[in-house]
């Protein structure tokens, strides 16, 4: 709490000679106040020493609270107040007390709404729950602000008939700003309340206990996108599971890492845009930046790859970071699925890579040191063969491949990981080669199989006949 | 693999004077003849032993993308134990080949056995398997008698020159593949590049050739149905040595020399030994080709 705060504080205690805002009214008198011991409910003024009842008569002699207001237009134009401070202070202090003393006769303002609305079990005429609890209230965000603070039409009891609706927007200007335009703008009724919870319960954020404190941001969005009859109707994917499992979810609600990546982290906060709006952080061209406000080295790399390179240009089909690594489940493509993911786009060297040793290695499992794209291209500062600094620039080819065959020299790394046996245009020799074998292999069994076939017929034909095969010769 | 070394048998009859007895086999005993000798039962069991290992370890390479290659590769401890396995099988099976072509080569340099190249009983191909062939195609069509073999079928001899042939080019490729930087000195680079090519096809039609022709023609086929167990115990019947070999018993007679081929039965333990033996390769066998050619025609 902020020095002034807790200045506040104080000087709400030191205000009232007892501790009006804990009271609770009988049952049998909640809704038709006949106080005797009026004298308990009175708030002393310590500059003039004089009290104030918190109640009056009304016309037919019966007690009802005084509708004191916090606003200092309010207090000046009640006289009862008003000639609290008169009666001795010099017009300064009178000016400077009033703006202090406005925020103790909030809670004074709050202790009157509770007396009746403190039964969390009150409702209206409609049947809403009107009631709140005193204690949470105190505890929240807003303690400090009187009732009528938000709920600004009602003044007076009895209350209007029709209340208006509290804005937030009345002090939340900003975030009421940017919530328009984004995907939660015509989210509901309350687009504030559904994210920050009840609205007497609001907290801090940086509060542990806050629906949007850090570690808190993932179950509070999930309420809603971890719904799959949700995600079905709006045609979202169901991405909470998908988070949680992830390395950013597993940070956040295992480890409770505060700087691991939430929901917020990269969709923003209040203007949450779709990751089809070029504005949205998670549009593709600002993927890089948006991850790379962690992972700023990655990004350094990335950017002057190929794939980063050709993004910049508005090549919308290279790839950023969420391509291979996906946006929420965040996948480690350093293992076997590297390849399929590479793949993806690049077709044609998938299907190359594929007929190598080095594809059927990583099949039959991770036991081993195998080459997949990133060994030999490189991860996130992929460059094209032709560049000096790529790992498969020929230049650097007996270093890259030596990393996993020893002794590797100029000649070994003329073996070609991406040669294409079935194209002639390609590899005419190893094409021909290749249509050798395959020729071979079917010359042979075909031959063979006829032969046995035969033999089993003529077999079977002399069995039926002359009863033993070996009889005939 | 031809030996002309045939050792003596045991050419002694059993008794015959066993008045009590009604047992047909022994008032009218079998003969048992020697067709392979103990070094070649040995150089078999060792090359069809190590033909499974390379062939499991080998097509689990080859159809690495198959779900029954990954968890036969899961269940003996991933890539690193079949490679281990599959290199393991190829040395021994490439020591095995150095020693057949020492032995041959002795054979032909220093003893000077000429019947080893060209011959009646030499493993090299002649006019007479040419008219085997045609011949046996007639009999196929019923248009002519079956011909009379000689001592190596022409299909046991092409057996023979496959497996000669594959020793070499799937072998010279797997050495080329194993110590690839070595080899890099001296080949091209598209040579690397073929190596893996052909010895993938190459072993793929020694496999599936193995699997399915040998195994119809040595056990499948009606005549040798379930299973010949020569190669295992080494000796045939006079009628099996008859209907199989009818020119070499026929020569071998006239020579004068049958009886010297003449041998004891083999003992029950071996004859048991040879169809457990014999059925679980087959089976092995089969499983493999089935499992590849299916895979073969999905790829």
């Amino acid at each position: 709490m902020s020095p002034l705060g807790k200045l506040k504080k104080v000087w709400a205690k030191s205000l009232l000679s007892s501790n009006i805002s804990q009271l609770r009214w009988p049952e049998s008198e909640t809704h038709n106040p006949s106080i005797k011991s009026a004298s308990l409910l009175t708030a002393r003024f310590p500059l003039s020493g004089r009290t104030l009842s918190l109640f009056t008569t009304d016309k037919s002699g019966a007690k009802r609270p005084r509708r004191l207001s916090s606003s200092p237009i309010a207090i000046a134009g009640n006289p009862a107040i008003a000639m609290g401070f008169i009666r001795w202070k010099p017009f300064v202090a009178a000016c400077a007390v009033l703006l202090l003393a406005s925020f103790p006769l909030a809670l004074q303002a709050q202790t009157d709404c509770l007396s009746c609305h403190g039964d969390v079990t009150m409702q209206d005429a409609a049947g809403h729950n009107v009631g709140v609890d005193g204690n949470t209230f105190h505890s929240s965000v807003h303690s400090d602000l009187g009732c009528s603070a938000c709920h600004s039409s009602i003044t007076a009891y009895p209350h209007p008939d029709h209340p208006q609706a509290v804005k937030c927007v009345s002090c939340h200007a900003d975030e009421a700003a940017a919530l328009v335009g984004s995907v939660h703008e015509h989210s509901g009724d309350q687009p504030c309340t559904t994210c920050h919870g009840t609205a007497h319960a609001i907290l801090p954020k940086d509060n542990p206990k806050s629906a949007v404190y850090p570690l808190n941001i993932p179950a509070t969005c999930g309420k809603c996108h971890g719904d799959a009859a949700m995600a079905r109707q709006h045609h979202l994917a169901n991405v909470y599971p998908q988070y949680m499992d992830s390395i950013h979810g597993y940070a956040v609600s295992q480890e409770g890492l505060l700087v691991a990546a939430n929901c917020a982290s990269c969709h923003g906060s209040h203007h949450v845009l779709s990751h089809t709006n070029p504005k949205s952080p998670t549009y593709k061209t600002s993927i890089p930046d948006t991850c790379g406000k962690c992972h700023a080295g990655i990004r350094t790399q990335y950017v002057a790859g190929v794939h980063g390179t050709a993004l910049a240009s508005g090549n919308l089909n290279a790839p950023s970071c969420t391509d291979c690594h996906t946006a929420h489940t965040i996948g480690q493509p350093t293992m076997a699925q590297s390849t399929p993911m590479c793949g993806s786009c690049h077709q044609a060297q998938l299907s190359t890579y594929r007929d190598t040793f080095h594809s059927q290695v990583s099949n039959l499992g991770s036991y081993v040191e195998v080459a997949r794209c990133s060994d030999c291209h490189g991860q996130h500062e992929i460059l094209p063969a032709s560049d000096p600094r790529s790992p498969v620039n020929p230049a650097n080819l007996v270093k890259t491949c030596g990393r996993c065959h020893q002794g590797a020299n100029a000649g070994f790394v003329k073996y070609s990981p991406h040669a294409n046996p079935h194209n002639r245009h390609i590899s005419p020799l190893l094409y021909y080669i290749r249509l050798f074998m395959v020729l071979l292999i079917t010359g042979v069994m075909t031959f063979f199989l006829l032969h046995s076939l035969l033999w089993l017929i003529r077999s079977l034909i002399e069995k039926a006949h002359g009863g033993s095969v070996k009889g005939e010769k | 693999m031809p030996d002309q070394t045939i050792p003596v048998g045991e050419s002694k009859l059993p008794d015959q004077v066993a008045p009590a007895s009604r047992n047909a086999e022994e008032l009218h005993p079998v003969r048992y003849f020697i067709r392979f000798t103990l070094l070649q039962r040995y150089m078999h069991a060792i090359m069809f032993t190590t033909f499974l290992g390379l062939a499991a370890t080998g097509l689990t390479i080859r159809f690495s993308t198959n779900a029954w290659a990954q968890h036969f590769a899961f269940a003996i401890g991933g890539f690193g134990t079949i490679l281990f396995l599959h290199k393991f099988c190829a040395v021994i099976l490439s020591l095995e080949f150095l020693y057949h072509l020492q032995n041959i080569a002795v054979r032909i340099l220093v003893r000077k056995e000429k019947g080893l190249l060209w011959g009646p009983d030499s493993m090299v191909p002649n006019l007479k398997d040419l008219k085997d062939i045609i011949g046996n195609f007639r009999w196929f069509f019923g248009r002519g008698p079956k011909p009379k073999l000689e001592r190596y079928a022409y299909w046991e001899k092409f057996d023979y020159w496959s497996v000669f042939w594959g020793m070499i080019i799937i072998g010279l490729s797997g050495y080329v593949m194993w110590f690839g930087p070595f080899f890099g000195k001296f080949l091209p680079g598209w040579a690397l590049n073929a190596v893996q090519i052909v010895h993938g096809e190459e072993a793929l039609l020694a496999a599936t050739f193995i699997f399915s022709i040998h195994f119809i023609n040595a056990h499948l086929r009606p005549d040798n149905f379930p299973m010949d167990t020569t190669i295992f115990t080494g000796t045939q019947t006079e009628e099996e040595f008859k209907e199989r070999h009818p020119e070499e018993y026929e020569r071998l007679m006239a020579q004068g020399r049958l009886e010297q081929q003449v041998t004891t039965k083999p003992p029950t333990w071996l004859m048991n030994f040879s169809k457990v033996t014999g059925f679980t390769a087959v089976l092995i066998g089969v499983l493999l080709l089935v499992l590849s050619v299916s895979a073969y025609f999905r790829e």
